[in-house]
């Protein structure tokens, strides 16, 4: 095999020394790690290589020596370079040398044979240029994670360039030792200019201790009183439940008490997971700042309020019209700025119950010219008429305090867009409500129709559901029985398409209504699993997300051992996202297509965040 | 030591494969394909304009025109930048790895690296691809857990996608490379 020297760039243009690193017999390579410069006592030398390695547990060694014949006027100091092979034994010795007049560089190594002490025989070198500032704070992240390979195992089962990667992470302590200490060895490495560090870093560094303190008390305070068991009652763990707000609350709590929590990060994957969660809610609460500003602008808050009172038409509520009309003249005293556009508003509010109105006369008459069952339409129609009416009274109940409502809820956009966006998937639930009735019940009714249909068309064939064998089996009925089972069979049928519209156009309506919350649902989720922090080390400094590593051949001359240049590979950004996003609320529909439309043909109602129920860690 | 052949790929366009042997265990394959002709960009850019102005005198609307412009704008550095590749070349390095580099039309380079312990062969294999049957230069790679099956087939020279005489030549220099390591693997 060729012997690879891995040298570092930093100590291309340093003095003439030894080189000091690993030897890697596995791959039959070398890893520089530093120089070491004249004058040195060897016995200082051996010292702080032994201190390196108890405290490093890396088997750093004197691997060979460093000729820079550009700088060097002597040409006596490479013979004393050649004796050096005898103190600081090490088998293979590599002799590096940059010759003076060429840019191409000289390598040997020399083994020694077993049998023949004296004589060396001369192995064929490959430089291996390497950065190693970059390569020291780049996490290599492996292409594939078997299933079955166990999470601690990566030091011992890792692939050869991850133990270069891991070498020079660990010689961390190697690189401590700069220029300006006094200490008795000279070194040269990516350090040696200076230890690298930012007083901002530091600062906060000291500042995090007590704030994080105080910050996970007071968390730890709020998630005491989130989880005492007064919520545990009924209508309050209903509400729970059925809205997302809490949901979503309770998320972003659990994240910032593993923000703020005192313990430090384990793991790189640790400290990402935290900074990422940091990010997101410092850019959570920036969007919902922005919301909060730009609805208490130009009284958005009004126009908002005016548009979602449902006021009824002329011609059948007339009375509401006027009493609406006087309510948003007292709710928007200063609505001077965006008067032109309240006309506007107030038609289309006024449409959404409208037009529901006009739906439900339009059911009731020939729809799509299908004959309908006249009196079975009438009932239907009448009845969801009267709960519309219910419901507009409702609202306009409320109408006055709507305004006020909707400005506190706005109040709470500054916990962060989330939240808000929550808060409307809530409002839009609320405000839509009869909606859910009237599929409710038009799914009962369908569902009913369904079930009775089946059993009487068995009963017509002859046949009988059997329970307990959960199978169809064969039945002889009285003729009685079979009368009435035929005449009730009769009549279902012919009620089945006025049933079957009924529930058509509810059911649309309800998934319109679920879609548009669902829509609300994934960007709320988009914004608490988006690894930002992550995205943006990619786009900044991209050597510290590192896929694998690509190689470049270097100038090459005939005769001279093989230059290669070794940069980083960055992860590509769909990787970083998937091995970097957050764990979200996980409200995802269970259901399959196929199973949707099942459940829609017989009348089965769906619920769509049902599953919020099994929560996941 | 560099030299350079001309071959065809698979649909009868030029392609040029550039050789270099850096040293004994050391050598480079470029193949590129044909860069994007002026004729090609020109005749899509005047269908388009073409449909857009037709639109347009139907609906009198001038964004289209404008939205015409800019899809094209975009469509065209979308092409160049994540569609055009205009040369693939493979690096195969002794005792280090095999290295696959695609550069794009827009100058973005896109580059994997395999260790030469996960290699377990390179080899000419054929596929049925629509109504022709082809050949490809594939590698082979180890199945970690249990070294002697395979868990991978990684294809090279996938978007310039050479014939067979090409390939016969990319083959066996990659033989003599991976017998040369599997001899000096093998003795100790």
């Amino acid at each position: 095999m060729v012997l690879k020297a891995f040298f570092p760039t930093c100590c291309a243009s340093a003095d003439s020394g030894l080189l000091v690193g690993r030897w890697v017999p596995e791959q039959n390579s070398a890893v520089v790690l530093a120089v070491v410069h004249f004058p040195f006592i060897p016995i200082q030398v051996k010292e702080l290589l032994a201190q390196v390695q108890k405290v490093s547990q890396v088997h750093v060694a004197v691997l060979g020596t460093w000729c820079h014949r550009q700088q060097e006027p002597k040409e006596s100091l490479g013979h004393f370079l050649e004796g050096l092979g005898a103190i600081f034994s090490h088998d293979p010795w590599l002799q590096l040398c940059r010759e003076r007049g060429t840019r191409f560089w000289s390598c040997k190594a020399y083994h020694q044979v077993s049998t023949t002490p004296d004589k060396s025989i001369e192995d064929q070198v490959m430089l291996i240029f390497y950065d190693q500032r970059k390569v020291l704070l780049s996490w290599l992240h492996p292409p594939t994670v078997l299933p079955d390979c166990q999470a601690g195992d990566t030091t011992a089962s890792a692939g050869g360039l991850a133990d270069i990667f891991d070498t020079v992470a660990r010689s961390e302590v190697l690189f401590q030792n700069n220029q300006f200490d006094e200490g008795p060895v000279r070194l040269s490495h990516w350090q040696s200019e200076g230890v690298e560090a930012s007083i901002l870093v530091e600062l906060t560094k000291q500042a995090s201790g007590p704030v994080c303190l105080l910050l996970a008390s007071l968390l730890s305070l709020l998630s005491a009183v989130s989880a005492c068991r007064l919520w545990k009652l009924w209508p309050l763990s209903f509400i729970r439940r059925k809205l997302s707000t809490c949901e979503q609350l309770q998320h972003r709590l659990k994240h910032l008490s593993l923000i703020f929590s005192t313990q430090k990060a384990q793991s790189p994957t640790q400290l990402m997971k935290k900074a990422n969660m940091l990010v997101s809610v410092l850019i959570d609460v920036a969007l919902g700042l922005l919301l909060l500003s730009w609805l208490h602008n130009n009284n958005r808050i009004g126009q908002l309020a005016n548009a979602l009172v449902p006021v009824a038409d002329v011609s059948g509520f007339g009375l509401c019209h006027i009493s609406a009309s006087t309510c948003q003249v007292c709710l928007s005293p200063g609505a001077g700025v965006g008067s032109f556009q309240l006309p506007e508003l107030w038609e289309y509010g006024e449409r959404v119950a409208e037009e529901l109105q006009h739906l439900l006369q339009w059911l009731m008459g020939a729809p799509a010219g299908l004959k309908m069952n006249r009196a079975l339409d009438q009932v239907l129609g009448r009845f969801f008429l009267y709960h519309i009416h219910l419901w507009i009274s409702y609202i306009h109940l409320m109408s006055p305090f709507i305004e006020h409502i909707l400005w506190h809820v706005g109040l709470s956009a500054c916990l962060g867009m989330t939240v808000a966006l929550s808060i409307l998937s809530d409002i839009i639930a609320l405000l839509t409500f009869h909606i859910y009735c009237f599929y409710v019940y038009g799914a009962r009714l369908y569902c009913l129709k369904i079930y009775g249909l089946s059993s009487l068309w068995r009963l017509f064939r002859g046949k009988k559901w059997n329970v307990l064998r959960q199978r169809v089996d064969s039945c002889s009925y009285d003729l009685d029985q079979l009368f009435i089972g035929t005449l009730l069979f009769t009549i279902l049928v012919f009620l089945l398409p006025t049933t079957a519209l009924y529930y058509l156009v509810f059911t649309l309506l309800r998934l319109l209504v679920v879609t548009v919350q669902g829509m609300i649902h994934l960007l709320v989720d988009l914004i608490n699993s988006l690894p930002l922090y992550s995205l943006g080390l990619r786009l900044c400094r991209p050597y510290r997300l590192a896929a694998g590593v690509k190689f470049r051949v270097l100038e090459q001359e005939a005769g001279r051992p093989l230059r290669l240049l070794m940069q980083i590979n960055p992860l590509p950004y769909n990787r970083v996202v998937h091995t970097y996003r957050l764990p979200s609320c996980g409200c995802h529909p269970k259901h399959s297509w196929g199973s949707l439309c099942r459940k829609l043909f017989f009348g089965e109602l769906i619920y769509p965040w049902r599953q919020r129920e099994d929560k996941q860690d | 030591m560099e030299d350079e052949r001309s071959f065809l790929d698979i649909c009868g366009g030029p392609l040029t494969l550039r050789r270099r042997y850096y040293s004994s265990y050391c050598r480079e394959f470029g193949l590129s394909s044909a860069r994007l002709s002026l004729r090609s960009v020109t005749a899509v850019t005047c269908t388009v304009w073409l449909v857009a102005y037709g639109l347009f005198t139907l609906f009198e609307n001038s964004m289209i025109l404008s939205s015409a412009i800019f899809i094209t704008i975009l469509g065209l550095l979308g092409y160049l930048h994540f569609v055009k590749i205009d040369q693939e070349t493979l690096l195969i390095i002794d005792s280090l790895g095999i290295q696959m580099t695609s550069s794009y039309a827009s100058g973005k380079e896109s580059t994997t690296f395999i260790e030469m312990d996960k290699v377990k062969d390179v080899i000419v294999n054929e596929a049925i691809y629509m109504q022709k049957v082809i050949y490809y230069l594939c590698i082979l790679l180890k199945d970690p857990v249990k070294p002697h099956e395979i868990s991978q087939v990684v294809p090279v020279f996938q978007s310039t996608k050479p014939r067979l005489d090409c390939l016969i030549e990319v083959y066996r220099s990659c033989q003599e490379i991976l017998a040369r390591q599997k001899a000096t693997s093998a003795s100790p």
